[in-house]
């Protein structure tokens, strides 16, 4: 026994979909992280609740709302028709989009977590020494940071290949496109091929322990300041 | 507007706290921008340095507009150098990487010349490639000092560089604050709360209280005004400028020539003509009618009174000045029952008797 060409094709689809979303979330979510650490807006506490509701609420009732909202009648639906894209339920980029809001919470609080303990007079110090404020987030916030992205990606990319119920919701069971290994495990328990799927189940336990692994030896919880 | 002052005006309302204040400060030499804790220096030195920013301000340094209704200039752009309070430097960077940060961002000032003399001023050249958890408190603010100073700065801004510090690495740091006085072109905006420190290094002080500027002048004039606190506190003290004269060796005593008059005290290590900044107590401080004849004390000088204030029950507290233009004050702190006595009065010519002289640098 061994890995079937669908077991691959699904490993390398949940790969490219865990990899995409976590790029993307870094992308969106450090702003988002930024903004949450530093801001006194009265609208700092909503905003942090929605981006933490995917904590709480149950896969199947995020799913939900996206399906609705990316369907034909939905708001992003239409907007998605009016430009040429089309429909993205069912789609791989369906399933990326559902996955960066699903995972948001994993990538934003660490960033978040990391910047407010970097508190205000790192910054200060290089905007004394000339550093702009690009200059500052790349040459001091990300380097001190850095334990925190780390921690932001790997949580990212771990929970977007744990994802499940978003992904039945949205994506379906398409081979190639939306069936990821957690669908193509169920699809196998469905099909009572317990052998195939404890292959594909093992594999992902491995996995996930080695990312887990990595995540507390790179970064272990001690910072010399 | 004059091209070698800085003028600073700003007005900012917090719920809790008022600043108003309009300033026009010398553009070289230290200021020391002086008050308790909670006075509002330390955010005038952070509106100088453009990490607050409020609408209601106005700034020019050395002819150089940094602040006005249409003008803000971020922090960033202004040719300054910042000293926290906690040296704060970069952990993930040596001291030599903290010291480059500031260089090679400023561009023109990577030919080496500004570090290699920042390095020397503040003796950090054997610390370069240590990461500041490997440096001691009074080691890591002197390289915070010399960062600050690589930059070239044109205006040097200094938030109470010594107050997280313990007295003996305050003592560490001292001498190479007191270097940097004299080897700086640029002026420097001092913030403390210590009259020790202000009178070792300020050449002006602005006395700050609840927000506003209370008075501004020379050192050695706002100490001995008697309407200050300065000059009311135990350690009420005159600060006198002198120039070393003569060593006497026999004796161990060395001669200082001050404004109108001359000064023995201790040997000091100094070079002939170099100068020297040295600290009267008040309380050392005694007056005579007639000039003593035969006196222990080595230092009596002729002066005038200008001024008396009773300050507690039993004391008062005399201003005086001494030498030929009468430019050099002096304080003195008697006994109400002796002022009574001796029929002590203002404009009266008297002998001051003054038992310990201490150096300040």
């Amino acid at each position: 026994m061994g890995f079937s060409d669908a077991d691959i094709q699904a490993i390398w689809l949940t790969f490219r979909l865990a990899g995409l979303t976590t790029l993307l979330l870094l992308l969106i979510g450090t702003p988002i992280a930024w903004w949450l650490a530093r801001t006194r807006s009265r609208w700092k506490g909503p905003v942090g609740a929605v981006v933490a509701l995917p904590l709480v609420l149950p896969p199947t009732v995020i799913g939900f709302y996206l399906l609705v909202a990316m369907g034909p009648n939905g708001p992003v639906g239409q907007l998605t028709q009016a430009v040429g894209i089309g429909l993205l339920p069912f789609t791989f980029w369906g399933l990326v989009i559902a996955s960066v809001f699903y995972s948001m919470p994993f990538v934003v609080q660490p960033i978040q977590n990391a910047i407010e303990a970097l508190g205000e007079r790192p910054l200060e110090v290089a905007a004394t020494l000339r550093a702009g404020p690009w200059d500052r987030f790349f040459s001091v916030v990300v380097p001190l940071a850095r334990p925190g992205f780390l921690t932001a990606a790997i949580l990212g990319f771990a929970h977007t290949v744990g994802e499940f119920g978003v992904v039945l919701m949205i994506g379906g069971n398409i081979p190639g496109a939306t069936r990821v290994v957690s669908v193509q495990i169920y699809d196998y328990v469905e099909a009572m091929e317990y052998g195939q799927a404890h292959w594909l189940a093992m594999s992902m336990v491995i996995f996930s322990f080695l990312v887990l692994l990595a995540l507390y030896t790179l970064n272990p919880n001690q910072r010399r300041f | 507007m004059t091209t070698d002052h800085i003028q600073a005006r700003f007005h900012l309302d917090y719920p809790e706290f008022t600043l108003n204040v309009d300033l026009e400060l010398p553009g070289r030499g230290v200021t020391a921008l002086f008050g308790h804790s909670g006075s509002g220096k330390t955010t005038l030195l952070r509106l100088v340095a453009g990490l607050i920013r409020i609408q209601d301000g106005r700034l020019s340094v050395n002819g150089e507009v940094w602040q006005d209704d249409r003008i803000f200039l971020p922090t960033h752009k202004r040719p300054l150098g910042y000293v926290f309070q906690e040296a704060s430097l970069f952990p993930h960077l040596t001291a030599r990487g903290n010291l480059e940060y500031g260089m090679k961002r400023v561009g023109n000032a990577m030919d080496g010349a500004a570090l290699e003399q920042a390095v020397a001023l503040l003796g950090i050249g054997h610390l370069l490639d240590r990461r500041p958890h490997q440096l001691s408190g009074g080691e890591r603010q002197r390289v915070a000092i010399a960062r600050a100073l690589a930059v070239q700065p044109r205006l040097l801004l200094m938030d109470e560089p010594l107050a997280a510090l313990d007295l003996k690495r305050k003592q560490e740091i001292l001498p190479y604050l007191e270097r940097l006085h004299d080897a700086l072109e640029i002026p420097v905006l001092y913030v403390s709360h210590s009259p020790d420190e202000v009178a070792r290094l300020a050449d002006t002080v602005v006395l700050v209280e609840q927000g506003r500027v209370r008075a501004q002048g020379p050192v050695n004039e706002l100490f001995s005004r008697l309407d200050l606190a300065l000059a009311q506190d135990q350690e009420a003290s005159a600060i006198i400028e002198g120039v070393v004269l003569s060593h006497d060796d026999d004796y161990a005593l060395t001669r200082l020539e001050i404004q109108g008059g001359h000064l023995s005290v201790a040997r000091l290590d100094r070079d002939i003509h170099e100068l020297v900044r040295v600290r009267i107590h008040a309380r050392d401080v005694s007056l005579a009618l007639d000039e003593p004849g035969a006196s222990s004390i080595l230092n009596i000088l002729p002066a005038r009174i200008l001024e008396m204030r009773e300050i507690e029950q039993a004391q008062v507290l005399v201003k005086l000045c001494t030498g030929a233009g009468e430019k050099t004050p002096l304080l003195a702190r008697i006994t109400r029952h002796s002022r009574d006595r001796l029929r002590l009065h203002e404009g009266q010519s008297v002998f001051a008797q003054v038992k310990a002289v201490a150096l300040m640098d």
